[in-house]
C-alpha cells in the first residue's frame, strides 16, 4: 500500500456564444451633458465582472477612460434586448454591441468638436485621457467635456449610438448535420498531477497547469479570476460532486453544502495559468468566450493522472475513492 | 496568471488603451463590503412568501388535491393550482421555436419527477406557507418509473411524458442528431486498431452562492415589477407573458446583479408562478429557493453517456471515429434537446478525422429535470474524448501528448459539420504546455503551427 504518483493531459476547443447563433444582444451609448458615457444593456452580470468589462470596451472605442463611463444593465423598461448571459456569449456578443453603438457615439463627438474647432471630424483623434486633438497639430484641442457641453446647449446634438450583434442563426442539415455551431473558439491545454493512496482510494491534486487560449484577455485580472474559478470547478467535477450519490436510488441527495461535497480551500491544487491570446476574427478586440471552458480540460486530465498513477480507468464521474478502490479491487482480482 | 505574447504576436496589435489593462472592477467594493443589493435585499410591506407542494413520488398520476385544511392554516391568503395558472403546458426553448410544450407550471393530473411542483402556497411568513404546504393532501396513484437512458429506451418502458409520445426527443433528423462525414465502416476496416469505450457521468449541481429567487410587485399602473436573479431578462420575461397570457408591457424585470449562475438560473421556474401569486392577490410575493431546492430541485447538470468507437493507425492518426451521446433530460426538456445538439456540433473534438458519424439523443427519464450548467453539451464528451484519447495513445505506445499534436485540427482543415477551422490554437497551447509542465515532446512538435496545414 502506498501514496502513487501520476499526471495526465487533456486538449480541448470550445465554441463561443450560443450553439447555431441566433442569439442577439443590442446595446446603447449616449454621453451626459459633461461627457460621461451611459452603456445601457439588458445583459446579466453574474459575478464575473460583466459590466467592467463593458465599460472598459466602451472607453477603448470611444477614447475617454475607463471610470467616464457607466453601466446601466438589466432593467428591461430601459435596456435593449440580449438574449441572456450563458453559453461563454457575454463579452463576446454584448462587446461587439457596445463597440457598435460606441463608434456611433464618438462619430458624433468628433463632428461636434469639428464643428468647435473648425477642423474636419476626420482630422481628429483621441487621447484617451479625455481630450480630442487635431491629428499633427496636438496643441489644437477639446475636452470632451467641453464637447459634451456644446452638443448639448449649443449645437442641438444627440451624442449616442445603437449596436446590435446577431450571428445568423444556423439550421442542421438533416442527414449529414452539415451546420455552422459557432464562429469562434477558445482552447486549452490542461496538465494535472495526482497522488493517489491506493489504500483508501483517495486523491490529491497536486498541481494543475492550464494553458489557455483565450482571443484576448480584455482585462487581465478579470481573466485571472475566472479561469482558476474555473480551474477549481473542474477538479470539484472530476473528483467530488454528484446531486445523487446513491443512484440510481435517489435518495440522500446532497441538501446543503455540509452533505453535498465540494472541496475545500485546502483541497485545491496548485494552480497555474497562462493565457496565449489569438484575436478571433469577430471577437470585440479579438476576445473569444472562456467562461465554460475554463472548468472542462480538468476533468480528464485528473482522469488521465489518475490512471497514470494507479493503472486504473475510471470511466463515470465522479472519481470517488469508492470507484477507485473497487476498480484496484477488480484489478487484483484479474 | 502570464499572458504569453510571443504566441501569435503577429496577428495582434498590441496598442490599446483601456483594453488589455487591469482595471479594479467597479462592483467589487460593493460586493466585499456588504453593500451590493442583491433581489433579495427588497423588502415591501405587505410581502407574501411563496412555498410549493411537491411530489413525494417519481411517477405518479393525481387523482386528488384537497386544499381545504392549508386555507384554514393561520396566515395562508391563496392557494394556486394547475386551473389557475393561464398557460400551464409551457417550454422555454418555444422562443427560438423549440417544441413542443411539454411541461406544467403547477402539476396537471401527474407529477414525473419526484420535487415536481403541485400546489403553490401563498401566506404572510414563510414558516406559515410552509406549515400550510404540510397541510394540503394530494392523493397519488404510483406509476412505474424509469431512472437509466437505456431502459427508458427500450420497447415497453414507462413513458416518461406524454407531450413528446416517446421516451427521446425528435429532431427533424429524428431520434437524434446526426452527423456523417466521409465512410466510418471503411476508416474501422482499415484501421491498425478499433476501441470502443463508454463514459458516464451523474448530475451536478451549480452551486451558486444566491440561491434562484425574485420578488414581485404590483404596481399602481397595473405593471408588475419583478426583481430577479435570472440569467437572461428578456427571455423570462418573454416566457411569463407566454405563461400568464399577459402583455409584455404590463412586466418590467430588474436584475443584473447575481450571485452565481453557472447555467442554474436560465429555466423560468420561480418568475411566473410569483407574478401570477401577485396578480392574484394584489399583493408583493417573493419566492425564494431554498439551499435544499436549490441542490435537489433546481435543474441540475445532465447525466450522460458517451460511446466513443475509433480507429487508430500505428504512426498516431485517428481515421475514424463514432461518437453516440446521450443527455438524461430528466422528465422534461428545459434546455436539454438544446444541449445534446450541441454535442452534436462538438464532437469529434479539437482534431482532424477523414470519417465521423455522430449521434446525439436528448432522452425523458422519471430524474429531476436537468438543463443548463457551464458548457453543457461539451463538458462531458471533453471528459470522454479525452480520456479515450489517452487509452488510443498507450494503446499505439505514443506519449499522450505527442498522439494529440498528431492529430490536432489547424487552419483550413474541414470539419465533421463541415465547417473549414479558423482560428485553431490547440498546438500552441500544447507546446506552452510541453513547456510549463516539463512534458518534453519531439522537436518536429513544437515546431508545428495552426497557421498552415502541413507546417
Amino acid at each position: 500500500m502506498a501514496i502513487r504518483r501520476g499526471r495526465g493531459v487533456a486538449a480541448i476547443n470550445y465554441p463561443t456564444g450560443m450553439n447555431l447563433g441566433g442569439d442577439p444582444t443590442q446595446a446603447l451609448v449616449h454621453s451626459t451633458p459633461t461627457g460621461n458615457f451611459m452603456v445601457t444593456l439588458s445583459s446579466v452580470d453574474l459575478g464575473q465582472g460583466m459590466k467592467q468589462i463593458m465599460a472598459q470596451i466602451c472607453a477603448e472605442t470611444i477614447g475617454v477612460p475607463t471610470d467616464r463611463v457607466v453601466v446601466d444593465t438589466a432593467d428591461t423598461d430601459t435596456g435593449p434586448h440580449c438574449m441572456g448571459t450563458f453559453a461563454s456569449r457575454g463579452t463576446h456578443r454584448a462587446g461587439n454591441a457596445v463597440i457598435q453603438a460606441a463608434r456611433e457615439a464618438r462619430q458624433v463627438m468628433l463632428e461636434v468638436a469639428a464643428e468647435e474647432l473648425e477642423v474636419n471630424a476626420s482630422d481628429l483623434e483621441t487621447d484617451g485621457q479625455g481630450k480630442i486633438l487635431v491629428k499633427g497639430a496636438p496643441q489644437k484641442s477639446i475636452s470632451i467635456f467641453d464637447v459634451a457641453l456644446s452638443a448639448h446647449f449649443k449645437r442641438g446634438r444627440s451624442i449616442s449610438g445603437r449596436g446590435m450583434f446577431l450571428i445568423p442563426r444556423s439550421y442542421p442539415e438533416k442527414e449529414t448535420g452539415a451546420m455552422k455551431p459557432s464562429t469562434c473558439y477558445a482552447h486549452a491545454c490542461t496538465v494535472a498531477e495526482v497522488e493517489v493512496d491506493d489504500e483508501t482510494g483517495e486523491v490529491t491534486v497536486l498541481t494543475v497547469k492550464n494553458v489557455f487560449e483565450i482571443g484576448r484577455a480584455l482585462n487581465p485580472k478579470m481573466v485571472e479570476q475566472q479561469l482558476v474559478g474555473g480551474s477549481w470547478m473542474g477538479i470539484s467535477h472530476a473528483l467530488y460532486e454528484t446531486t445523487e450519490p446513491y443512484y440510481p436510488n435517489r435518495d440522500h441527495g446532497g441538501t446543503d453544502f455540509n452533505q453535498y461535497l465540494m472541496p475545500g480551500p485546502g483541497d485545491l491544487a496548485e494552480t497555474e495559468i497562462i493565457v496565449l491570446e489569438r484575436p478571433s476574427a469577430d471577437g470585440p478586440y479579438g476576445a473569444k468566450g472562456p467562461g465554460e471552458m475554463c472548468a472542462n480540460p480538468q476533468i480528464p486530465a485528473v482522469a488521465n493522472a489518475v490512471f497514470d498513477a494507479v493503472g486504473v480507468r475510471i470511466d463515470t464521474l465522479p472519481i470517488t475513492p469508492e470507484r477507485i478502490l473497487r476498480a484496484l479491487k477488480a484489478q487484483a482480482a484479474n | 496568471m502570464e499572458l504569453r505574447k510571443n504566441y501569435f504576436a503577429d496577428v495582434r496589435k498590441d496598442d490599446l488603451h483601456e483594453i488589455g489593462q487591469p482595471r479594479p472592477r467597479s462592483d467589487s467594493p460593493g460586493h466585499v463590503t456588504g453593500k451590493t443589493a442583491f433581489f433579495a435585499d427588497r423588502t415591501f410591506p405587505g410581502m407574501l412568501h411563496l412555498k410549493m407542494v411537491r411530489s413525494p413520488h417519481h411517477h405518479a398520476r393525481i387523482r386528488s388535491i384537497d386544499t381545504s385544511e392549508a386555507e384554514k392554516h393561520p396566515g395562508v391568503v391563496k392557494i394556486l393550482t394547475a386551473k389557475d395558472v393561464p398557460h400551464n403546458v409551457y417550454t422555454i426553448l418555444i422562443l427560438i421555436q423549440v417544441g413542443p410544450e411539454d411541461e406544467t407550471v403547477l402539476a396537471d393530473g401527474k407529477v414525473r419527477w419526484k420535487g415536481e411542483a403541485v400546489v403553490a402556497v401563498l401566506a404572510e411568513t414563510e414558516r406559515a406557507a410552509q406549515e400550510a404546504a404540510a397541510k394540503v393532501k394530494v392523493d397519488y396513484e404510483v406509476l412505474p418509473a424509469v431512472f437509466d437512458m437505456e431502459e427508458a429506451l427500450k420497447p415497453g418502458a414507462p413513458l416518461v411524458n406524454e407531450y413528446h409520445g416517446q421516451n427521446y426527443y425528435l429532431y427533424d433528423s429524428g431520434e437524434c442528431r446526426k452527423v456523417r462525414f466521409g465512410d466510418v465502416e471503411a476508416g474501422f476496416a482499415g484501421a491498425d486498431h478499433v476501441l470502443e469505450q463508454s463514459y458516464q457521468s451523474s448530475p451536478i449541481e451549480h452551486a451558486p452562492t444566491e440561491t434562484t429567487g425574485c420578488v414581485v410587485t404590483p404596481e399602481g399602473n397595473d405593471r408588475f415589477t419583478c426583481y430577479t436573479n435570472t440569467q437572461a431578462m428578456f427571455f423570462t420575461l418573454d416566457n411569463t407573458s407566454i405563461i400568464l397570457q399577459m402583455p409584455g408591457s404590463k412586466l418590467h424585470f430588474v436584475g443584473g446583479t447575481v450571485g452565481g449562475g453557472f447555467g442554474g438560473k436560465v429555466d423560468v421556474i420561480v418568475e411566473p408562478i410569483a407574478i401570477l401569486g401577485a396578480k392574484l392577490t394584489g399583493r408583493p410575493v417573493c419566492f425564494i429557493y431554498s439551499r435544499e431546492e436549490e441542490m435537489q430541485i433546481s435543474s441540475p447538470r445532465a447525466a450522460e453517456k458517451v460511446v466513443i468507437k475509433d480507429g487508430v493507425m500505428k504512426d498516431g492518426r485517428i481515421v475514424a471515429r463514432k461518437v453516440t451521446g446521450y443527455t438524461d433530460a430528466g422528465a422534461y426538456s428545459r434546455h436539454s434537446p438544446y444541449g445534446a445538439q450541441k454535442g452534436a456540433g462538438h464532437y469529434p473534438g479539437p482534431y482532424t478525422i477523414p470519417n465521423v458519424w455522430i449521434d446525439t439523443y436528448c432522452v425523458y427519464t422519471n430524474r429531476t429535470p436537468s438543463s443548463a450548467m457551464r458548457g453543457f453539451g461539451v463538458t462531458i464528451g471533453d471528459f470522454a474524448l479525452e480520456v479515450q484519447m489517452d487509452k488510443l495513445a498507450r494503446l499505439i505506445g505514443m506519449d499522450p501528448l505527442e498522439f494529440r499534436f498528431i492529430n490536432a485540427y489547424r487552419d483550413g482543415d474541414m470539419k465533421a459539420h463541415r465547417q473549414p477551422t479558423e482560428g485553431a490554437a490547440l498546438i500552441e497551447c500544447m507546446q506552452e504546455a510541453s513547456r510549463a509542465a516539463n512534458w518534453p515532446v519531439a522537436e518536429k512538435y513544437l515546431a508545428m503551427s495552426s497557421y498552415v496545414k502541413g507546417a
